[in-house]
């Protein structure tokens, strides 16, 4: 045993000998990975690349709309900026964000596997992704593409001067990543779980990441396949969303939205599996509700399949279509609250430990509920008529996607960066990019709920002038957000280096993979172990050792 | 700070102020939620605050039935009130109002064409009297823009090969935004305009300023002259279309069996693309107009054939 740190004698921890980090130092041994935790880590640096880019895009369209007026860029630059910005976010951050990389490194190592069900696979969708994304790249080098990252039609097929072909192609391979990792991980959970894991004693992050497996490859072929009907139309000019060709445009917005709204829980479902392990990790308390949080992830990936055509009350859809879009879309509700409700219940009678991790958690419950409930004005039929289409769409959806995505992935990245690297990153400064965030996100987004419903129109690259102080606000935000954003880059990298080590389980969490050293060995487990208790069994108390011991591994 | 700086778009339709109803209610909803969540939050967040680094929790709490139905049950209720609120909006909005004064407008890249029923035209402006219900019916030239004018918070998509429709009732003199919703290609955000609300006397002396062109049906008139549409479609005998005279708003009997009506959308279906649908005891040999005639001139001919009055002799 080490010496713990209630003595006040912070235990000093040294890095493991031997770890999957030195287990071989070619980037060929990279490359040619066959191990998880560095595909996992290949798509961090991967999608930490597109974050940049996608986050410049985004710094150059709050840049713009400073003023009214155009000033810094012509209106089809503006247009190719949002368009960039929204692609680049969505299929090339978001979507493989939380499960390419921690359901990589982490969803494999919180069951007792040696790695996912198929390494060579694994490897291969990296490589997609990687394809896909140097598509991206060569779109947005070739001047881009102005359709809106939603690629309606008949505009991206008949009227657009940008490159519709490449982007979506672009989307198409990436979306085959998606459906190669989505199936790895239905499998790997199915047929890997160590012996005495049931289904219910899996921590609720797995059943997030097994949730959005399933939108993956149930959802992605269908967008795959209209992006396909797309560049045919485009290409070859066979009529089949363009109405001067015999096509249906709407018929385009069913397909698309029958993908791209599940594609909204693929974002965020492992955000609260993510939250959830955060939460009980520093509240050093059980989940609450372990089952109603595991089985409304379930739910809102199933509801999230029928409720598409609440994107479409006011795009020529039947007035009873609607109805049913709009009720259905209200269910999801239940079992958002359920979770939020949950979590809180956790928070009650705690052990609560302020660290980062635990901060963004803080902070997803907050927006994600800010952004859940704005959802329901867009989800109310009458309402949605004015806000379809303006900023408060833009708030809401940033509310979920960057509060609440992107919280959880910098509370995962926070909280499993010390098992990823076995090195601590500065406490001080990351509570202090956290705040920034905090701050600069709710002053970016905030004022766009009320600009929209004052009636400004997204996708606008002049406006009226009197808009200019939310606008401004707006910038200002953007700004601040930017600098939280950037910090973390430059700290995470000095840690690698310099960090202090942190032991195998610096938070003193319960579960598997804080058993292993860190960063953990090679090949993850010496031997199998054997699950005997419930999840989140913080009712014993949980050392960080200073050595190894291995012999430990069968008490989880 | 700017003069006219606001927080609550100003409420200027009938419509608007129904919405703004539901909106302040789910505000008030969402406002008390997040007031809910944040007092608990912070409460448990300071009262439980781990105080020594082994500090355990107070408590092992596996779950509570009742909680967790209490917190579905109440959500999903305050859900379905919402819900039937804003469902009920909808329909009604939806409800064309009969004899409502009906403009014609257009959308393309990136203008908007308006007809007047009275034959006015304007482009990016929309004239209006107050308290009268008014009926937009809407198309594209090309791509799907989006009608939207805030202050009376309605909107509609406009799209190229269907008619959309929208109905509104001002209650406010003044000049309100106009904006295209739906991104629609390089100056999107310039396709705007304003929508005037006058006083009825205004409007009338408003119309009879404006260089009053022909009205929809005179110009229908005129194309259908133009175009021969007569030549076929008579009540002469053995003429080789259906007449049209009357023919508005009632069912056609089609060559397959099924009765269609007679509205706007099918008469524009016919004269664009004559194929689909072929009156019972015709033969298909219209010529499609497709690509050589605007959104513009099929507002007119449709006007006109609404405006042809039922003659003897016109088989029923």
């Amino acid at each position: 045993m080490s010496t713990l740190e209630s003595n006040g004698v912070v235990a000093e921890h040294r890095m493991p000998r031997d770890h999957f980090l030195n287990a071989t130092h070619t980037v060929k041994s990279w490359l040619l990975t066959m191990d998880h935790k560095r595909v996992g880590l290949l798509y961090l640096v991967s999608i930490s690349l597109f974050f940049l880019i996608g986050g410049t895009f985004a710094g150059i369209i709050r840049l713009e709309l400073a003023t009214p007026q155009a000033d810094l860029l012509e209106a089809d630059q503006y247009n190719t900026a949002f368009t960039m910005h929204g692609i680049v976010m969505i299929f090339f951050f978001l979507i493989p964000s939380i499960p390419a990389v921690f359901g990589n490194f982490v969803m494999p190592l919180m069951i007792g596997a040696k790695d996912v069900a198929f390494p060579k696979l694994n490897l291969a969708s990296w490589y997609l992704y990687i394809f896909g994304a140097a598509l991206g790249v060569i779109t947005t080098l070739f001047g881009g593409v102005d359709t809106g990252w939603t690629f309606y039609t008949p505009y991206s097929s008949t009227y657009s001067n940008g490159n519709v072909i490449l982007a979506a192609g672009a989307a198409f391979v990436i979306g085959f990543s998606s459906i190669l990792t989505g199936l790895n991980f239905m499998v790997t959970i199915h047929k890997m779980r160590a012996p005495g894991l049931s289904w219910f004693k899996m921590p609720l992050f797995v059943w997030g990441i097994y949730s959005t497996s399933l939108i993956m490859v149930l959802g992605t072929p269908v967008v795959a396949i209209t992006l396909v009907l797309l560049m045919v139309e485009r290409g070859l000019h066979i009529g089949i969303f363009d109405p001067s060709l015999g096509g249906d445009p709407i018929l385009f917005q069913h397909l698309f939205w029958f993908y791209s709204h599940p594609a909204v829980y693929i974002m965020i479902l492992p955000g609260m599996g993510v939250i959830s392990e955060v939460i009980g990790a520093f509240s050093r308390k059980r989940i609450f509700g372990y089952e109603f949080i595991a089985m409304s992830s379930v739910a809102i990936a199933v509801l999230g399949f029928f409720v598409w055509g609440h994107h479409l009350f006011v795009a020529g859809q039947s007035i009873y279509a609607g109805m049913v879009f709009s009720f259905l879309t209200m269910l999801v509700a239940v079992p958002s609250a359920i979770k939020v409700f949950n979590w809180m219940a956790t928070i009650y009678k705690g052990s609560v430990s302020y660290d980062t991790p635990m901060l963004y958690a803080l902070s997803f419950i907050f927006l994600f509920s800010i952004g859940g409930l704005t959802g329901v004005f867009l989800a109310v039929m009458g309402l949605d008529i004015h806000v379809h289409d303006t900023y408060f769409v833009v708030a809401h959806f940033h509310y979920v996607m960057v509060g609440g995505a992107i919280s959880a992935y910098l509370a995962a990245l926070h909280f499993w960066w010390p098992k990823f690297t076995g090195r601590m990153y500065p406490e001080g400064w990351s509570r202090f990019a956290a705040f920034m965030i905090f701050a600069g996100f709710n002053l970016t987004f905030f004022p766009q709920f009320i600009v929209g419903y004052l009636g400004m129109p997204r996708r606008y690259h002049v406006y009226p002038e009197e808009w200019q102080f939310l606008n401004i606000l707006s910038s200002a935000g953007a700004t601040v957000l930017a600098v939280g954003f950037v910090i973390p880059l430059i700290y995470f990298l000095w840690s690698l280096k310099s960090g202090k080590a942190s032991g195998p389980n610096p938070w003193r969490a319960t579960g598997l993979e804080w058993v292993l050293s860190s960063p953990p060995p090679e090949h993850n487990f010496p031997k199998t172990p054997i699950v005997r208790e419930e999840p989140y069994n913080y009712g014993k108390i949980i050392d960080n050792p200073a050595e190894e011991e291995t012999e430990d591994v069968e008490h989880v | 700070m700017n003069q006219e700086f606001q927080f609550h778009p100003e409420m200027a339709s009938t419509f608007a102020y129904e919405v703004d109803m539901l909106y302040f209610f789910v505000v008030a909803v969402s406002v008390f939620f997040m007031a809910l969540i944040c007092v608990l939050i912070y409460a448990f967040a300071v009262k439980y605050r781990r105080r020594t680094p082994d500090q355990q929790a107070e408590a092992q709490i596996h779950g509570n039935l009742l909680l967790e139905i209490i917190w579905s049950v109440i959500p999903l209720g305050l859900m379905m009130i919402m819900f039937a609120w804003g469902a009920y909006l909808f329909f009604r909005v939806n409800q064309i109002p009969e004899g409502a004064m009906e403009y014609y407008v257009v959308g393309k890249q990136w203008m908007w064409h308006i007809q007047h029923p009275t034959g006015q035209r304007e482009i990016n402006e929309l004239h209006v009297p107050i308290n009268t219900q008014v009926k937009l019916t809407m198309a594209s030239e090309d791509v799907i823009h989006s009608f939207f004018i805030p202050a009376f918070r309605i909107k509609n998509d406009v799209i190229p090969g269907r008619y959309t429709t929208m109905t509104f009732e001002a209650t406010k003199t003044g000049k309100y935004h106009l904006f295209c919703a739906e991104y629609c290609g390089t100056e999107h955000s310039r396709m705007i305009g304003s929508v005037y609300v006058m006083e009825p006397e205004d409007y009338q002396n408003w119309l009879s300023g404006g260089v009053r062109d022909q009205t929809p049906e005179e110009a229908g008139a005129r194309l259908f002259s133009q175009l021969n549409c007569a030549t076929c479609h008579s009540d002469r005998a053995g003429a080789r279309g259906p007449s049209l005279n009357g023919r508005y708003g009632t069912e056609e009997l089609m060559a397959d069996g099924e009765p269609v009506l007679v509205n706007e959308a099918y008469i524009r279906e016919s004269i664009l693309n004559p194929r689909a649908k072929i009156v019972s005891g015709y033969q298909s040999i219209m010529p499609t107009f497709q690509g050589q005639i605007t959104e513009t001139n099929i507002f007119n001919l449709i006007s006109y054939i609404k405006s042809l009055p039922v003659t003897e002799g016109t088989p029923q």
